[in-house]
């Protein structure tokens, strides 16, 4: 912006009335697939709903045909457990996709809402618009999840889309570009398969949505991507996820969810409890607890469960290791660098300034941090950027104290992950983690435009007749009276 | 800038101290809202006035009523929009309260504009109010006197600290888009929407953007004509044209157009009679910059009406252009004028197409008595909204949610809309530290009997029913001990 010398902003409104901004120099790699896309999208393709389902059961059909295949390429990537990669890339994508189909119909009506009195004899309503193309880029921890599950809300809502996996999940990128496109229209669904430069590249096209998973950092450059096009986002991203534990009778069972939620997927879960805020006395009581857990759960040597994972490259791997440094190794610490093996770890004794507190773990270590009790925990939480997920095992009242003085994108109380495993739930963070929801209908409704449409009546042109110049005070007091909402109780004039 | 910074603080402190959480609050700040509006109507609409040469009875009804129907409606409503919202629940989560709470964001920023001065930022602080929030209000510094006033009217009936006043150009605006809001919305432009955005990214800051653009008006031959231009005559130049969704250009068949010139002129004298430029009702352009720029949108057009002008008063004539060619300098920026260029089209398929290759607008209008021609039209486009047979009214009606798509914007207010783009819906799911048993299906080791179970409990919803919760919980603790016992 600049100043003339009147002090105002310069060149107002130039809204460019031609396209030009779609077509990006043809020198962009990607450019010809974009406008292909766009161009089926304009066509109409993506619009009636037999088409939307037919797509949705194709994804279906993959999952059901290619499930073996998936859980292959899941174990080469970073030793998923099976009942892992069943439960969270399988199962609960497949849910996804059986409840779109079921209530696709209804999302995608025209939703008719409440009228005033000008309008009483119109048709009023909200028009469910796809946005057109949509780019969705899904990160390596949940290849195929954080791919799909998206990928389902953008079909439901009538767009073509463009999915870019992960890089840093080989196995499973090469899977999803190999063999994913034989089940989708080659019309309207696009994958391709990129690093940091030609996603670069990439995101210089314009899109209609971005949909991205993924961290902070990446999220800003996302964000300002869009913005040269006013491109509206979705960013699902991380951050530390606070777990306070009160001192309870059955810490065996607060134990149990813990570890279950933390080494999940050897860590590598952006929902995973990051960190334990618990009293000092409370910490002495968890750790036997937590200790016996990982043994019911992995066995004396996790390093030989099949139910454990490994860290997804040598990058994490080093940078995991060297976070352990933050404090003493109560549980766990064991590493074997060639399979990328990081025990389940507990550590305590955690300076709150070294790296392990200052950026999200991602990883199976677990530092404790204790406090004096709930006040000092909120204010700890306080202190730190809003989380993904906050986790509580107390009493009701310390978790309504916590819900109201703390702000972060979803909460569990006595549990961990399982706030994300419901439908009928937003999934989505706060400040730095993350702008945006989905999961059900909240997918469908992210990949939507909501076109608000009134379709008046040709006739009855009298009554507009109070809205017209020239004006007068008699028909100022009828324009109050039609427009006008009152409140409860009062008397309206017709 | 020293300002820029103590507000923040101020903001952040004010918000932090927690009390604009309690909805009684709000709704005490909501009434104090209404109160101002009456109370000082007659220097609101005095500034409005002196911003942009509107007399009181448009300034009244563009600006002041609509806003008296959203408090009235939002503070009857806030209490049940605040209140945590339960949710369908699944078999596993049957015993457990699930819900959705929305919170206020913290600390959120709104810019103004300065075609409707007062209520594009009044409206949109109703909603950042009611969410929770405290706000940081920018009004457009191209409207002084409405700017000038709100700094001095807000503190006086509102929280002096959670709800402030900013005024300045380019430097305050620019020093106040580097701090960190939790949400900024913006009314104005798509240039500087780009700006804002991208400011906002920096932060990871979400955004509202209520755009504009080119939003084209079609009548077709099968219409009550004489209907249909009083009404388009009606939308487009009120408020001297200056308006996001007046209809922006005409597209209509060779053969209706003369008639369609004929009847906007025959309006043009019902409402302003035969000297506009004498009419009280007719308002000016803000300042001679945009005079200027209007003006050289008429170069080298045919005016079949109007074209009179007078820089020293900034008046413009309403004015029709016909036969526009698509190419000109006209039909590729928003007109934001009194001036209506007409675009002849064969038919239907050639006016959608034609919509269809220029940007997504923020309202799409359509005239016709067919009503399949209707519904062919806002199925085959794309725009903010759509009112057929009419223009203007959708923003009128507080259910529908206001604002663009593509590079008309993004994001949407106006009644539960406003609540909703200012409130973080946080999932909550809050479950009891018994049930173990059931629990021990997901835990590992694995087995595919777990997986099966898994499956079972998962897919399966329920809302209600005390018999479905026992059944449940019998069958929960029955898998977990099948799944041991054939371990």
């Amino acid at each position: 912006m600049s100043k003339n010398e009147e002090g105002q902003e310069e060149a107002f409104v130039s809204s460019k009335a031609g396209k030009s901004d779609d077509k990006v120099t043809s020198t962009n790699p990607y450019a010809g697939l974009v406008n292909r896309l766009r161009a089926s999208w304009l066509a109409g393709k993506t619009r009636p709903m037999e088409y939307r389902v037919s797509q949705l059961e194709a994804l279906s059909r993959f999952l059901d045909e290619k499930k073996q295949s998936i859980l292959d390429a899941l174990a080469a990537d970073m030793r998923k457990p099976p009942f892992e990669g069943e439960f969270a890339e399988i199962l609960l994508v497949r849910n996804e996709v059986n409840y779109a189909i079921n209530n696709l119909s209804t999302w995608m009506k025209d939703e008719n809402v409440e009228k005033n009195l000008v309008v009483q004899l119109d048709s009023v309503f909200i028009r469910k618009d796809p946005y057109g193309v949509a780019l969705i880029i899904a990160p390596w921890n949940y290849p195929i999840h954080l791919l799909l599950l998206p990928m389902i809300g953008a079909i439901a809502a009538g767009n073509c889309v463009i999915i870019k996996p992960s890089e840093i999940s080989k196995n499973s990128e090469a899977l999803i570009s190999e063999m994913l496109p034989n089940y989708l229209d080659k019309d309207c669904f696009a994958v391709v398969t990129a690093g940091v430069e030609e996603t670069t590249k990439l995101l210089e096209n314009k899109f209609d949505y971005i949909f991205f998973t993924g961290s902070p950092r990446v999220g800003k450059i996302i964000m300002k991507a869009a913005a040269t096009h006013l491109t509206p986002v979705t960013l699902e991203l991380g951050g530390k996820n606070p777990c306070y534990v009160a001192d309870q009778c059955n810490l065996q069972n607060v134990a149990n969810r813990i570890v279950w939620g933390r080494f999940f997927n050897a860590g590598q879960s952006c929902i995973a409890p990051d960190y334990v805020l618990c009293t000092l006395e409370t910490q002495e009581k968890l750790l036997p607890v937590l200790r016996r857990a990982i043994n019911d759960f992995y066995g004396a040597e996790p390093k030989e469960s099949p139910d454990y994972a490994r860290i997804i490259n040598d990058k994490q791997f080093q940078r995991l290791q060297a976070l352990m440094n933050g404090g003493r190794v109560a549980i766990g610490g064991q590493t074997d660098a060639k399979e990328r093996y990081i025990a389940p770890t507990v550590l305590v004794d955690v300076s709150t300034s070294a790296p392990i507190m200052q950026e999200e773990i991602f990883g199976p270590i677990l530092p404790i941090v204790t406090v004096a009790n709930l006040e000092e925990a909120i204010d700890f939480i306080n202190a730190r950027e809003r989380p993904l997920s906050l986790y509580a095992f107390c009493d009701n009242k310390a978790i309504h104290q916590l819900l109201d003085r703390t702000s972060s994108g979803g909460f569990c109380g006595n549990d961990t992950l399982l706030h994300v495993s419901l439908v009928s739930l937003p999934f989505g963070g706060i400040g730095n983690s993350g702008m945006g929801k989905y999961h059900g209908k909240f997918s469908f409704d992210t990949f939507t435009h909501h076109r608000a449409s009134l379709l008046r009546n040709a006739g009855l042109e009298a009554i507009n007749r109070i809205r017209y110049p020239p004006y007068s005070d008699q028909k100022m007091a009828l324009l109050i009276a039609a427009f006008g909402v009152k409140r409860r109780g009062a008397c309206t004039l017709m | 800038m020293a300002e820029v910074k103590q507000t923040m603080e101020r903001a952040r402190a004010a918000f932090g101290s927690g009390r604009s959480r309690a909805v009684e609050f709000r709704i005490q700040q909501l009434k104090a809202l209404e109160r101002m509006i009456k109370e000082r109507e007659r220097e609101i609409l005095s500034a409005i006035n002196a911003d942009i040469k509107k007399n009181e009875y448009n300034a009244y009804n563009h600006e002041i009523l609509g806003l008296l129907g959203e408090l009235a409606l939002i503070t009857d409503k806030l209490p049940s929009w605040a209140a945590p919202q339960p949710v369908a629940k699944t078999m596993l989560t049957l015993t457990d309260e699930a819900y959705i709470h929305h919170e206020p964001l913290g600390v959120v920023l709104v810019i103004g504009a300065w075609n409707y001065p007062f209520v594009l930022v009044m409206q949109p602080l109703i909603g950042a109010i009611a969410a929770g929030n405290a706000v940081v209000i920018k009004p457009s510094e191209l409207s002084e006197h409405t700017g000038n006033l709100l700094a001095k009217l807000i503190p006086q009936y509102l929280d002096p600290e959670l709800y402030q006043v900013v005024n300045g150009g380019i430097p305050e605006t620019t020093e106040l888009l580097k701090q960190r809001f939790d949400y900024i919305f913006y009314t104005g432009n798509p240039v500087v929407g780009k700006i804002v955005m991208e400011a906002a990214a920096k932060h990871l800051t979400p955004v509202t953007l209520e755009l504009g653009g080119k939003s084209p008006c079609y009548i077709d031959k099968d219409c009550d004509i004489d209907v249909a231009c009083r009404r388009i005559t009606w939308g487009k130049y009120m408020n001297c044209g200056q308006t996001c969704i007046a209809p922006d250009y005409v597209l209509c068949d060779q053969a209706i157009q003369s008639r369609v010139v004929e009847n906007i002129k025959k309006t043009l004298k019902e409402f302003y009679g035969e000297d506009v430029k004498n009419s009280p009702d007719y308002e000016r352009i803000i300042n001679k910059r945009h005079f200027k720029r209007v003006m050289s949108l008429l170069e080298g057009q045919k005016i079949a009406h109007g074209g009179e002008a007078d820089e020293a008063t900034c008046f413009i004539a309403p004015t029709i252009l016909t036969s526009v060619n698509p190419e000109s300098k006209i039909m590729q920026e928003e007109i934001f004028g009194p001036v209506l260029p007409i675009v002849t089209v064969k038919n239907v398929d050639e006016a959608i197409q034609f919509i269809n290759q220029r940007e997504k607008p923020l309202a799409l209008y359509v005239f016709s008595n067919d009503k399949k021609l209707i519904k062919q039209v806002i199925a085959e486009t794309s725009s903010g909204g759509v009112t057929a047979n009419d223009v203007i009214v959708h923003f009128s009606v507080p259910s529908l949610p206001f604002g663009g798509v593509g590079a008309s914007g993004m994001g949407a207010y106006h009644g539960r809309h406003s609540f909703e783009t200012f409130s973080h819906r946080r999932a909550c799911l809050i479950k009891s530290l018994g049930m173990e048993g059931a629990n021990k299906l997901r835990y590992p080791p694995g087995s595919q009997k777990k997986v099966d179970w898994a499956k079972f409990f998962l897919l399966k919803k329920f809302n209600k029913g005390k018999i479905g919760l026992i059944i449940m919980a019998v069958l929960g603790v029955l898998a977990a001990l099948i799944v041991k016992m054939a371990r």
